[in-house]
């Protein structure tokens, strides 16, 4: 039942868009079909979504992480652009290596390139006290000056020089480093596998694993946590590491994935990352901070952005309103968590209320209730 | 090296450093409120692009400068609204809707500029205000008081906002609901009212913010801010809530970024590291804060909705 | 799971609700003649007064050329700077029978690369680079932007008293870099003791750096400034400010500040769509790479009617239009 808040969100955030292409003189109906049709109308359509949601759900699961150890980690651009140049410089490097370990070592490399991209914050907040979202921002800053630097310079393709178009982009990529693609005439390839596998094994660590339990902890209450003698400090790095090494996967993926199998900038982030570090966080939370939930969350969210690209072609108004209508669903969905909230609340109240163990039992494998609070949630009870 | 310390050049350097900290100067403070009394805001850079689009706007069609801030103003207001209606009254995670805001604004605002006005055209932005006396002391007259009113009234809102925050029973309430929102509910101060006004107040400047720019540039164009609105909301955090801290940290970023353009065309800085020369502005703000002794502790209750009884 | 069953099923009612509406919006354009269908891709607006806006002012063109929008229909996807989302949008208008795809973004090309023989009944256009790949299926489009940029740079050191020219880039790449170096040469043909200023800032986007790169550059002495991409907006606004000399690339910029625009280098790319267009209605989908030049006519120089410049600086501009057409001058290309 509480599930159905979200749904209800973004039904609602698309009403505002229906007004909006009226007046603009599009037909909502046409609009809204070509949205549906653009990611879910066949085969190649729902490649495109899985493929759209691929970086979602791996920003998501880490932003998890990160949730749950009370940090916000709002760097998740600069750390797939930092995986996605660590994956593409080791595949350059190592160019007749075979494809089983090629590919698996390129997509470590991508892991380790964000894993350190989101480490320097968490050492900065540990160790310095400098603020996880100040530091994030400039590093995503850097990221993207670092990548043009790369891309126009050491990294460019001999070709591009030699041409003299200078395109700042890489060589094709060794083809051992070409995700598998896994339906014929889709694009639908290996990195959906490896995405839903990590979500799978970051449920595991967190929840079956006592560092996991120890992360969650000091997310719950830093406070009582030091005084259970856990390292909160070092939690906090961990937790920003792994989840800056989701997000650099999530690059990785990106360039051995991608149309043109080579990294290529437009000279901005986004241009690259298509907003992933963000609308991941998105994800995450639409899929209740959860990594299992997070997977048809960002399933949704995919098919969102996919559909949307199809609605602006289809009824030709301008891709602004794509953007704008993905804020619309961001804050619409976000809102919503109120209701769901409330109705957790009156389920655990009912329950105490008739002593009803069961349900009060039921709760915790769908929605984790305490945890599944954002980080520093004022309860008001458990703060102390 | 050398050329660089020429009096001729520091002073239009720092001039230049000034004009770059302005816009995210006004967005920062105004963000100040809204982090004190216990809300993030991230969507400052989407309600810059409304803001400076509803400005320029209205200057183009002739509504003249000073409605274009109004205009600004209110369309921040509005935002302001919306924002603490999400993150006050429904509770929403702050560091997400924020997100929504900026992608809301980032593509509203080049929607309504595709729309309303299509190709870029120019308009013209505050004249530059000598100030008298000042302006023609040598060096720092035109250093620091030869410049358009909006570059001025962003360092005045700095000690205004400091008072504000520090001498005023206004100031306490909000520093006491970011502290501690039940302590101040109890001794009757609404939590909820204190935060729709500082997150509105916060907003209002970002929208200022933006007008500040597209009057300043004379131009309105898809995403005008460039992720100005982060840099405001990080420098929110490197001052540590206290406006004359965070004018510091919007002038270390201001004026480095100031002076890398400066020493690349001097050419002392190669072509071949251009980008990494442009890292340093946020490098260096990062290292600021590394090597800084005094550390604040945030408000308590930042990013903590609250909700009487529970 | 059952989260995602509720909202397809959601969705799908919302698509069986409105499929009516949509029918009947397609049904009504069951006209007797097949126009030609060109889609394009670009990465910023088209109204941006730069890239984008000129290969839209092209198609415009050639569709007012070719009898209007039921000869010619026209499709945009524009602003689409997410690299992958610009393939996905290539696929799809492949995908619907679109007689001409073009992919209007230099960093676009390597997933085109791989689109392209995949629809090998639809043809594709790439620009602004050189290389079709070898397809069958692909034209490619460049501007010789570098041979604008030397007639205006010649100009720019004619014009300038203080001995000082400033440019102002996004990032050293492509087109940017070609223009840049361009016009540096031109400065540097006319007068060797002509300084030259270039600043990178190092983003497409950030207009308020471009416009303090600006007056860095009008601090060292410059009088004459030019600059290429979107965010120089910025910069233009800066030297109307200051009163010194601008010359634009990519499209007429004399009305972002009419008393100081000297000129602009226009492209004119529906030279080359023409021919593409011709080519492909006889069954030639592509292999041609072309090239806009001063010569051919895909390039003007677009002198602003309203600025008083002197008649021999704009004798000089014309010769060496000439002379470049004529061969007698040769650009250098950079590197």
């Amino acid at each position: 039942m509480g599930t159905l808040f979200p749904v209800a969100a973004v039904l609602a955030a698309l009403v505002v868009g229906a007004v909006m292409l009226l007046l603009l003189g599009a037909s909502p109906g046409e609009g809204f079909a070509a949205m549906i049709d653009g990611a879910f109308g066949g085969p190649r359509e729902l490649a495109d979504t899985v493929n759209k949601a691929v970086p979602l759900l791996l920003v998501g699961v880490g932003i998890t992480i990160a949730f749950r150890a009370n940090v916000i980690n709002i760097g998740g651009e600069g750390q797939i652009v930092l995986g996605a140049l660590t994956a593409t410089a080791l595949a350059l490097a190592l160019p007749d290596w075979p494809a089983v370990v090629l590919l698996p070592l390129g997509l470590a490399a991508g892991l380790v390139g964000g894993a350190v991209w989101g480490a320097v914050p968490g050492a900065l907040k540990a160790y310095f006290g400098v603020n996880e979202i100040l530091s994030t921002i400039m590093l995503n800053i850097v990221a993207v000056q670092g990548m043009n630097y790369l891309l126009r310079g050491p990294m460019i393709d001999p070709a591009e020089i030699e041409s003299g178009s200078r395109i700042p982009q890489t060589m094709r990529l060794p083809p051992a480093t070409d995700l598998p693609v896994l339906v014929p005439d889709t694009r639908l390839n290996l990195g959906a596998v490896i995405a839903v596998v990590a979500a799978v094994v970051v449920y595991v660590f967190l929840w079956r694993t006592t560092y996991g339990y120890r992360i969650r902890a000091v997310g719950l209450n830093p406070f009582a946590s030091r005084y259970a003698g856990i390292d909160v400090k070092r939690s906090t790095v961990v937790a920003l590491t792994l989840s800056g090494a989701l997000c650099g996967l999530a690059g990785a993926i990106l360039v051995f994935g991608s149309e043109s199998h080579r990294m290529v900038t437009d000279g901005s982030t986004t241009g690259f990352t298509g907003s992933a570090g963000f609308n991941g966080i998105v994800a995450a939370l639409f899929g209740g901070l959860h990594p299992i939930g997070t997977i048809p969350a960002s399933f949704l969210f995919g098919a969102l952005l996919v559909g949307a690209n199809r609605l602006q072609r289809v009824t030709q108004v301008p891709s602004a309103l794509v953007i704008a209508l993905n804020g619309l669903v961001v804050v619409f969905v976000v809102s919503s968590a109120i209701w769901k909230r409330r109705l957790e609340q009156r389920a655990q109240l009912e329950a105490v209320q008739t002593g009803d163990q069961a349900a009060q039992t039921s709760l915790p494998g769908d929605v984790a209730p305490a945890a599944a609070d954002p980080p520093g949630r004022d309860s008001g009870t458990d703060d102390g | 090296m050398g050329e660089f310390f020429t009096s001729a050049v520091l002073v239009s350097t720092v001039a230049s450093g000034l004009r770059l900290s302005t816009s995210y100067l006004f967005a920062a403070v105004g963000e100040t409120f809204g982090q004190r009394s216990g809300v993030l805001n991230l969507g400052v850079d989407g309600i810059m692009l409304l803001g400076a689009f509803g400005a320029y706007y209205t200057v183009l069609n002739g509504g003249g400068l000073w409605l274009g801030m109004v205009v600004a103003i209110t369309v921040g207001l509005v935002m302001g609204l919306a924002m603490a209606f999400t993150s006050v009254t429904l509770q929403a995670e702050q560091g997400i809707s924020g997100i929504g805001f900026y992608l809301f604004g980032l593509g509203l605002s080049d929607l309504l500029f595709q729309k309303l006005v299509g190709t870029p055209l120019p308009i013209r932005g505050f004249p530059e205000l000598r100030i008298p006396f000042l302006a023609d002391l040598p060096v720092v007259g035109e250093m620091l008081f030869s410049h358009s009113i909006v570059v001025y009234a962003a360092f005045l809102l700095v000690p205004v906002a400091a008072f504000v925050l520090n001498r005023t029973t206004l100031g306490l309430k909000i520093r006491s609901v970011g502290e501690n929102p039940e302590a101040a509910d109890t001794l009757g101060v609404s939590v909820a009212g204190v935060r729709y006004l500082t997150v509105m107040t916060g907003s209002a400047l970002a929208g200022l913010g933006g007008a500040a720019l597209a009057t300043e540039l004379g131009i309105f164009q898809q995403n005008l801010t460039a992720g100005q609105g982060f840099i405001a909301v990080a420098l929110v955090y490197f001052g540590a809530w206290r406006p004359v801290g965070v004018m510091a940290g919007s002038l270390l970023y201001g004026l480095v970024a100031s002076v890398v353009l400066q020493l690349k065309t001097l050419g002392i800085i190669p072509r071949s590291a251009s980008e990494l020369a442009a890292m340093l502005p946020a490098v260096l703000t990062i290292l600021a804060l590394v090597v800084a002794v005094q550390r604040e502790r945030q408000p308590a209750a930042l990013t903590k909705p609250y909700e009487r009884g529970a | 799971m059952r989260k995602l069953i509720v909202v397809v099923a959601a969705l799908a009612l919302v698509a069986a609700a409105c499929g009516g509406a949509g029918d009947e919006a397609g049904g009504g354009e069951g006209a007797a003649e097949q126009p030609f269908r060109i889609a394009v891709v670009a990465p910023s607006a088209i109204n941006d007064l730069a890239f984008s806006q000129s290969i839209y002012d092209g198609l415009v063109a050639i569709q007012e050329e070719m009898g209007g929008p039921t000869k010619v229909e026209l499709a945009v996807t524009d602003g689409t700077f997410v690299v992958e989302d610009a393939a996905a949008a290539i696929r799809d208008y492949a995908a619907q029978g679109y007689d001409l795809v073009i992919a209007h973004g230099s960093q676009y090309g390597t997933s085109l690369q791989e689109i392209a023989p995949d629809f090998p009944d639809v043809s594709f256009a790439w620009g602004t680079a050189g290389d079709t790949f070898g397809l069958p299926n692909v034209f490619a489009y460049e501007a010789a932007s570098n041979q604008g940029g030397y007639v205006m740079g010649v100009m720019a050191a004619a014009l300038s008293e203080s001995g000082v020219v400033g440019i102002i880039g996004p990032i050293e790449v492509g087109d940017a870099k070609l223009y840049v170096d361009g016009f540096a040469a031109g400065v540097k043909a006319q007068d060797p003791t002509v300084d030259v200023t270039i600043n990178y800032t190092g983003s497409f986007s950030d207009v308020a750096l471009a416009a303090e790169a600006a007056r860095a550059a009008i601090g060292a002495g410059a009088d004459v400034l030019t600059g290429t991409a979107q965010m120089v907006v910025g910069a233009v606004g800066v030297a109307q400010e200051e009163g010194v000399l601008w010359f634009g690339t990519q499209a007429d910029q004399t009305q972002l500040a009419p008393e100081i625009v000297v000129a602009s280098q226009v492209y004119h790319w529906e030279v080359v769509l023409r021919d593409m267009i011709d080519l492909i209605q006889q069954g030639t989908l592509g292999g041609e790479a072309y090239v806009i030049d001063l010569a051919n006519g895909g390039e003007e120089i677009a002198f602003n009617p309203g600025f008083d410049l002197p008649a021999d600086v704009k004798q000089l501009g014309q010769d060496t239009i000439q002379g470049i057409i004529d061969g007698s001058i040769v650009v250098p290309a950079g590197g």
